[in-house]
């Protein structure tokens, strides 16, 4: 399922479109969000906002700030507590993920904890976490922690499940040491794999973080929205969602170009 | 690599372990108050709230009922999904100008996290039961489309051109080329939607409902009771797996009955 989902992100097909149809249905998309707002009048203020309150609640965050801070202390939280989670979801997640792909004792050690813990969405753990650590930024990183952790462990232990046997069995033969098999050998073989998974953390990280600042929040994007929505402010709450997607889709790119860098050899191999 | 697969006798003996060396931590944890029993309630005491709950209420309902109420939303919100997005993956996957069309749109929105939609969804559809379905649709209703959307663009060419040399349609190429060569594409899909679907209820719950059980765990949280919240969470951990398990029988079947591997 894992798989399906990453290779699934994105319809994937869109490279080499013509890039005038993107364009013309942006165009399009604006050109109709005025007219229903402003121009006809169809979709009222308090349900969506016009480009133009859009454009003053983004001025009113940048200048005088919303929330108790500007849109950019706000982002960058956020994003902090994401990078913290995540990364230290990947140093624990991945290492487990190997350790349990390459010896079948440890496998089934984990595998029954891991079976009963699984199946609770990463969301359901956000009010033990506040009860445990409270409104502030630990029981946001534990629940991203908990969240980007399953897809690391999973994909890590698939892409050493996966490597072909004759190569380990080679570079057996060859005398290699243990730690240089595993550093040269079995990580780089699943690297392809463990990035997959790294992909739909950063992607579990984002939703988690959201969700945890709308539950209960003093500063983060998702408080941002959350204030938004309880002063019934279309104009900031858009502004809220769309630094949203803009921040997922910024880490996205970053990870995308560390994989690049990462499996060089790789791809350059495939094609 | 240790090679070969445990004997199953070796592989039952250590999942025991590990399930006892989990139990045990979690008790001796607990019991001698390392840890304050208001935050983490022993095991047994969390089984007891569990059956508990059962049959007395909190926050206004029992369990089953609290179930019953995130369930019936669940349902809604991904049959919705599966309703809007199957066609319309399948429409573009046969209109290329419809692809061209909603592909950039799709792709930019599918940045958004779909909990960000919470104020939204309240300020449109309330906090009843329109604005959690709408969160929940937001949740699954990507791989429907992109499933139904792969189905298609990848039906054997020769396929589509021989209903094209005997002059099908549109509609008939639609119904009876591309939907059946795509059902196990789209199943997958359901399967996936239907995990991220739980998952958005969940969210939504703890945000912007009146009843279900992530309500009922907002609730706990704030009167400080742990075992209520664990209980929480192990029933929608309940549930998830019974729907996932259901989902897998039925795309294991449907694989099997059209000749596929399972």
């Amino acid at each position: 399922m894992l798989k399906a989902l990453a290779g699934g992100l994105f319809l994937g097909l869109a490279p080499g479109r013509k890039p005038a149809i993107k364009v013309a249905t942006l165009a399009a998309l604006i050109g109709l969000w005025f007219l229903l707002t402003t121009v006809t009048g169809a979709v009222t203020g308090g349900r969506f906002p016009s480009p133009a309150e859009f454009w003053t609640s983004l001025v009113q965050i940048n200048t005088r700030g919303y929330a108790g801070a500007g849109l950019v202390s706000h982002a960058l939280h956020s994003v902090k507590l994401v990078a913290m989670g995540f990364l230290v979801a990947i140093a624990t997640g991945v290492p487990l993920g190997l350790w349990m792909g390459w010896s079948r004792k440890v496998e089934a050690l984990v595998n029954p904890v891991f079976l009963i813990i699984r199946p609770i969405p990463p969301l359901a753990w956000i009010p033990l976490a506040i009860l445990w650590l409270g409104l502030g930024d630990a029981a946001k990183i534990m629940v991203i922690w908990f969240s980007a952790f399953v897809p690391s462990v999973i994909n890590a232990f698939t892409g050493v499940r996966n490597i072909d046997r004759p190569v380990i069995e080679a570079a057996r033969m060859l005398g290699t040491p243990r730690w240089r098999l595993i550093s040269e050998v079995i990580a780089p073989a699943a690297s392809p794999m463990i990035f997959t998974g790294l992909r739909l953390s950063l992607q579990a990280s984002w939703t988690t973080l959201v969700a945890a600042e709308l539950v209960g929040a003093l500063v983060g994007v998702g408080f941002v929205l959350n204030m938004a929505q309880q002063d019934i402010y279309p104009g900031m709450i858009l502004v809220g969602m769309l630094t949203v997607g803009l921040l997922g889709w910024g880490t996205t790119v970053l990870l995308g170009m560390a994989e690049r860098r990462a499996l060089a050899w790789n791809i350059a191999a495939r094609d | 690599m240790n090679g070969q697969a445990l004997p199953l006798k070796e592989s039952m003996l250590l999942g025991l372990l590990s399930l006892l060396l989990f139990l045990g931590l979690w008790t001796v944890l607990t019991v001698s108050g390392i840890v304050p029993r208001q935050f983490l309630p022993t095991p047994l005491e969390v089984a007891s709230r569990f059956f508990q709950l059962l049959t007395s209420p909190f926050a206004g309902a029992t369990l089953p009922t609290h179930l019953a109420a995130s369930f019936k939303r669940y349902a809604y919100g991904v049959l919705l999904a599966a309703a809007v997005g199957v066609p319309l993956g399948l429409l573009m996957g046969w209109f290329r100008l419809l692809d061209d069309i909603v592909t950039p749109i799709f792709d930019g929105l599918r940045f958004i996290a779909p909990i960000a939609w919470v104020p939204f969804a309240a300020l449109w559809f309330g906090t009843g039961i329109g604005g959690p379905i709408m969160i929940i649709f937001a949740g699954a209703f990507p791989p429907c489309l992109i499933n139904a959307y792969r189905g298609a663009r990848f039906v054997e060419p020769r396929l589509i051109e021989a209903a094209k040399m005997l002059g099908t349609n549109d509609t008939r190429m639609i119904m009876e080329v591309l939907l059946p060569a795509a059902v196990p594409s789209i199943i997958a899909g359901l399967r996936v939607s239907a995990g991220l679907g739980w998952q958005s209820l969940v969210g939504a719950e703890l945000i912007v409902a009146a009843a279900g059980v992530g309500f009922m765990m907002v609730q706990a949280q704030g009167s400080v009771q742990t075992a209520t919240v664990m209980t929480g969470m192990i029933a929608i951990g309940i549930v998830g797996m019974i729907i996932d398990v259901l989902l897998r029988q039925g795309e294991g079947w449907l694989r099997r009955r059209r000749g596929l591997e399972a």
